[in-house]
């Protein structure tokens, strides 16, 4: 029963607790919200143990939705969404309780909105069929746009509309190709199916329209990833929306596009993407990423623009990994997918957490302050140790694998990618010691207040994360495996 | 029942660690129990200590062939990578474990008393933990990567002391600067092990030595690429040229800091990297001259820098770069010098671990008389020292000690352990000749570290007093809490030569014999070469008259009573002025790298790439596009049906040609 049905009631759960807190009173949203997004966290936490590694895809649900077309409700998760999944039910709980104090304004509508986002996200990761995977992934373009929109800093609406036409542009063209794939298979077999199942099964040779289809899959994936130089939008997002808008972003919206291209990009298209070329130019925009990334990121006044741009960094490190197809590598990636949504996350919450109580988000307007707010100090040191993936901490294991598993097919790249960590050290460490330390020389800061018990609830599960990670990933990365053999294959027949 | 005592081996990081979570919490929740902080923060690496004697003590009663190795959990396991956390001991890592737990709680003890009215002691000791227990990861981890816990966590924690008074932006300057160089040499430790992965298959030290001999052919490029990225590691982590600037900056720590981190251990490890993998540098001929070398040219070129300095403790800071200098040039040299560079490391550890205590006791001292008279002065100055032997009797009698062991006087720890990495370095000069260079550069570093270490005492010790009239009444001997651990490795530095009394003077070479199951694979492989016996009687004849000739020197050359105190002091001047600079080493690097890169990312790759080429150009400019586009598309729309056509048709033609192509 449960495993039958989970998918969708994590599906449906929020859309039903949206609706409920959109007619509740004012004051009630937030608790309401929280509630409802434990209860969707404790509904996919059992996934963690009934999940069996070895099966594949599993927990697959399917209803025809619209049979003459070939659409139809399909949905099931694998070893690679499966850690998505949970990390958006567990994201987005800290994401409704960091944001009790941050949202003063049309509370229903933001909780509600951030609800629905949840059915979106969780709908991109589940979803077998390529027409219900677009509609997923254009339901939760929407409550993004609204909530950076609306509720974001004061150039919120030049970054929602930017941030908007990008993915849209990106989702256009992957509506057409999706299509294209649709009346291409269906024109060999007769069968015009969305199916993921049947679409991968029966691509055949798609010949140079192969070429024309990556790349509409490509630019949709890469804009969200996001790769150089499709990244100008993030900066503006994230510096302008409000804290769980942009743990949300990073943590969760970012992973589409690297999830897309281990989904659909490369099993679709196997001979494309891994043309000399393609590689050489995944390969040197991933690189540029890391480098270029972190020593922009170096140099931003505004401490949300340099995680942003860390987040460049961190992702480059992604599309390392899934192009380098080898076992450490993939699961490397997966890894650094998981580890930059709690680390990045965590940095997130704590510089929303610098802005509600002095309004701004320039390193500069700190220094010192480890002296005032130790615990704040403290925290925020062990999440920017983890985002520099200082062994111990969870940043560590995923780096090492990718850098490790890169090295074995393309060791220059990963000698240059390498060199990211010591970028990754003077960005994170420069804005750390600029803002606690040095000398307490702004009268603002004399009096700010430490963490309070709710910022603590929302920190201690994500430094959890962290050394659980860093220590003991063990429990993780089996769970992998098989998911990532699968996707090497799939990619590479004989490889792995 | 040896089995036994060894298995608690996984005690020995966890008590320090016990210890930071404790002393961290009472750091955050109660910060004023500096009692409670004092006794859990000593008596852990007390503890520690006593368990690592009982391990060790298991070794050696086993007599273990091969390394020892406990597996607690799969760490990373996958596919063909599985890295445990796994400890192993074995006899240099039993080495290791004493000098860091024995040293550590002498030094633990002693910042009981120096950092007693601090308000940040329980933060202190909860760092002071975290090292010690990321130090014993270092030494302890079975493999690279836990190894690398350790490397880079004795690197965070030297970051975190460093900058421990944070409110001052130096010291969190330095703190950053130390880990930034450190991870462009944890750049090479990376690089180091995917190539290892790549032709061993494992990380794991017993597999990859294990296969070593049958992977690398004497002298490949793979184990010689593998050995010079280790070495780049250790050239950050133990600061030799290029990556030492970080060292002499990392003085802004509180001193026993200085005394614990970089002077007896956290250095030290990338000495200690080397001679773990001295097989693979015995298979490269060419990395084990690089490291010899480059250890023989930083021992010479700090001791330079070390002659002009005026802070006391930067003139210990250049001196331990000097030093560990020569433990590269022993490790590099390989064989039987891999245990000399160990030794040299441990009565290193003892000697300059008292020298920064010592140089502790007379800054708490001259801090104390100033912060009375609420003097602004420089406490750490040499100009404002002077005379002090007759105020601090015991300190002045044991800085000696170390000062005559560290020169290289006989019979004191520091002249068997620098002696036997010079007479090996020599030796094998007789079969590569570039040796006989590195023996030289060793042998002039060795005098000019007696002239400045005898520079140090007659500047801080001896003639009159230039602290201050209103301070000198208030110079007193530390409380003893902080001389006993002086004591103690006063008497370390005096005869911790015993442990590797050479034959040649009636000992039993004890330590070679200990390390020899770790080192003899790698000493198999060297080119035989030693000396005859009656040259090693010359070559200590000179050795001793270098280091004698240095003292004497600086005991006829320098004139403490002609000093000034630091305010009133001249400007240094021509060649003095470019060793007091440091060879201007900082401002070259600030010049060629540091702003370099600042100036490019912010005014080039922000500035210019980002706002207006990708985002301005390339964004708002396809924004632009598209809006002429849209113009251009509404000219089409001329209501013509035959241009509709001709439109339609070449639309067609265009997917078709996609299409069939």
């Amino acid at each position: 029963m449960y495993a039958h049905w989970v998918l969708t009631a994590l599906l449906v759960w929020p859309l039903v607790a949206a609706a409920v807190i959109w007619i509740a009173p004012e004051r009630a949203a937030k608790h309401l919200a929280l509630a409802a997004s434990l209860v969707e966290f404790a509904l996919s936490l059992p996934l963690w143990w009934i999940f069996v590694p070895a099966a594949g895809m599993q927990l697959v649900q399917t209803f025809a939705w619209i049979p003459g077309w070939g659409i139809s409700y399909k949905v099931g998760v694998d070893g690679i969404s499966l850690f998505l999944v949970l990390l958006t039910t567990f994201l987005v709980p800290l994401s409704v309780l960091g944001s009790y104090s941050y949202i003063t304004k049309r509370e229903r509508s933001f909780y509600a909105l951030l609800l629905v986002l949840t059915t979106g996200m969780i709908g991109v990761f589940v979803a077998l069929d390529l027409f219900f995977f677009y509609v997923m992934w254009e339901v939760m373009l929407i409550p993004m746009y609204f909530i950076i929109g609306v509720w974001g800093g004061e150039n919120r609406l030049y970054a929602a509309i930017k941030f908007f036409i990008y993915t849209m542009l990106g989702s256009l063209l992957m509506l057409v190709a999706i299509l294209g794939l649709y009346f291409a298979v269906g024109a060999r077999t007769g069968t015009y199916s969305f199916d993921y199942t049947h679409v991968l099964g029966n691509l055949g040779d798609l010949g140079p329209a192969a070429w024309w289809f990556f790349g509409a899959f490509f630019l949709a994936f890469a804009i969200k990833v996001p790769m150089f130089p499709f990244h100008t939008w993030l900066p503006d997002a994230h510096v302008e929306a409000p804290t769980a808008g942009s743990v949300i972003l990073a943590g969760i919206l970012l992973k589409m596009g690297t999830y897309g291209f281990l989904r659909f990009a490369l099993p679709f298209f196997p001979t494309v993407a891994l043309h000399p070329t393609v590689t050489t130019a995944i390969v040197t925009l991933s690189l540029i990423g890391i480098i270029y990334g972190g020593l922009v990121a170096m140099v931003q006044p505004d401490f949300k623009k340099l995680i942003a741009y860390s987040s460049v960094a961190h992702l480059g490190f992604v599309m390392l990994g899934i192009w380098a197809l080898t076992l450490q590598s993939v699961q490397g990636a997966l890894l650094v997918m998981i580890n930059h949504g709690i680390s990045t996350g965590a940095l997130f919450f704590l510089v929303g957490m610098l802005y509600e109580r002095r309004h701004s988000r320039l390193v500069a307007a700190f220094g010192g302050i480890a002296k005032v707010v130790p615990l704040l100090a403290a925290t925020l040191t062990v999440v920017s140790l983890s985002a520099i993936g200082l062994p111990g901490t969870n940043g560590f294991v995923g780096e090492f694998l990718v850098l490790l598993g890169v090295f074995q097919t393309h060791p220059v790249a990963a000698t240059i990618a390498t060199g990211g960590v010591i970028v990754a050290a003077m960005y994170l460490l420069g804005a750390l010691q600029r803002v606690i330390y040095n000398p307490l020389d702004k009268h603002e800061n004399e009096s700010l207040l430490d963490l309070t018990p709710r910022e603590l609830a929302v920190l201690i599960p994500l430094l959890a994360g962290i050394v659980w990670i860093g220590v003991y990933p063990k429990p993780i990365l089996e769970r992998m495996e098989p998911a990532a053999r699968q996707f090497i294959q799939s990619v590479q027949p004989g490889a792995a | 029942m040896t089995r036994t005592a060894m298995s608690l081996v996984w005690l020995v990081p966890l008590l320090p660690l016990l210890g930071f979570v404790l002393n961290g919490t009472l750091a955050l929740v109660r910060p004023t129990a500096k009692t409670a902080v004092s006794v859990i923060g000593v008596g852990a690496v007390v503890a520690a200590f006593g368990v690592a004697v009982a391990v060790v003590r298991a070794l050696a009663v086993g007599h273990a062939a091969e390394p020892v190795v406990f597996t607690y959990w799969s760490w990373m396991p996958v596919g063909s990578l599985q890295v445990n956390a796994a400890l192993q001991v074995d006899p240099l890592s039993a080495v290791m474990l004493l000098v860091v737990t024995g040293v550590g709680s002498l030094i633990h003890l002693f910042s009981v008393g120096y950092m007693r009215e601090d308000d940040g002691y329980a933060r202190y000791f909860a760092y002071l933990n975290l090292f010690v227990f990321f130090m014993l990861t270092l030494v302890l981890g079975a493999s690279f990567p836990v190894m690398f816990v350790g490397w880079e966590g004795v690197g965070l924690c030297s970051y975190l002391l460093i900058g421990f008074w944070f409110t001052e932006q130096i010291n969190a300057d330095a703190g950053k600067k130390a880990f930034i160089v450190n991870r462009v040499g944890d750049f090479g430790f990376l690089v180091a092990m995917f190539l290892i992965f790549q032709h061993a298959g494992s990380l794991n030290f017993t597999d990859v030595f294990a296969k070593a001999r049958s992977l690398f052919p004497l002298g490949s490029a793979a184990v010689t690429a593998i050995t010079l990225f280790l070495f780049l590691g250790c050239t950050g982590k133990s600061a030799q040229i290029p990556l030492y600037t970080w060292l002499p900056d990392a003085m802004q720590g509180p001193t026993p800091v200085s005394a614990l981190i970089h002077a007896a251990t956290m250095v030290t490890a990338g000495v200690y990297l080397v001679a773990r993998c001295n097989l693979l540098f015995a298979l490269a001929p060419v990395s084990s001259a690089v490291v010899a070398g480059v250890g023989a040219l930083t021992a010479l070129f700090a001791a330079t820098i070390a002659l002009k300095q005026w802070d006391i403790k930067r003139v210990l800071a250049y001196s331990t770069i000097s030093q560990l200098g020569y433990m590269f040039l022993g490790v590099g040299t390989g064989g039987g010098a891999t245990v000399a560079g160990i030794f040299h490391l441990a009565t290193h550890a003892f000697f300059k671990a008292l020298l920064f205590l010592g140089s502790g006791s007379v800054i708490y001292a001259i801090h104390h008389a100033y912060h009375a008279t609420h003097s602004h002065e420089d406490a750490q100055d040499m100009r404002n020292m002077g005379g002090l032997k007759a105020h601090l009797p015991w300190t002045w009698v044991l800085m000696w000690i170390a000062t005559l062991a560290i020169a290289g006087v006989p019979p004191l720890s520091g002249f068997f352990s620098k002696d036997e990495i010079l007479s090996a370095a020599f030796a094998r000069g007789g079969v590569e000749r570039i040796w006989y260079l590195f023996w030289g550069m060793g042998l002039a570093a060795a005098s000019l570290t007696a002239f400045y270490m005898t520079r140090l005492m007659l500047y801080t010790f001896h003639g009159p007093n230039r602290t201050g009239e209103r301070e000198r009444p208030l110079l007193r001997e530390a409380p003893w809490v902080m001389t006993g651990p002086l004591v103690a490795l006063g008497v370390l530095s005096a005869v911790g030569g015993v442990l590797n009394l050479p034959a040649l003077l009636g000992g039993s070479s004890r330590l070679e014999r200990w390390l020899a199951p770790v080192t003899e694979a790698g000493a198999a492989l060297l080119p035989a070469h030693a000396v005859a016996s009656g040259t090693e009687w010359t070559l200590i004849g000179i050795a001793v008259a270098v280091a004698l000739a240095g003292i004497a020197g600086a005991l006829r050359m320098l004139r403490p009573a002609d000093l000034l105190p630091a305010q009133r002091a001249p400007a240094e001047t021509g060649f003095a002025r470019v060793l007091w600079k440091k060879w201007y080493g900082d401002e070259i690097y600030d010049a060629l790298i540091v702003r370099p890169i600042m100036w490019l990312s912010r005014e080039v790759l922000w500035k210019i790439v980002d706002v207006r080429l990708v985002d301005g150009a390339g964004v708002n400019g396809a924004a632009a596009v598209s809006r002429a586009l849209g113009w251009v598309g509404s000219r089409l729309q001329t209501g013509e049906l035959g241009f509709y056509v001709v439109l339609f048709v070449a639309g067609v033609l265009f997917v078709l040609h996609v299409a069939v192509r």
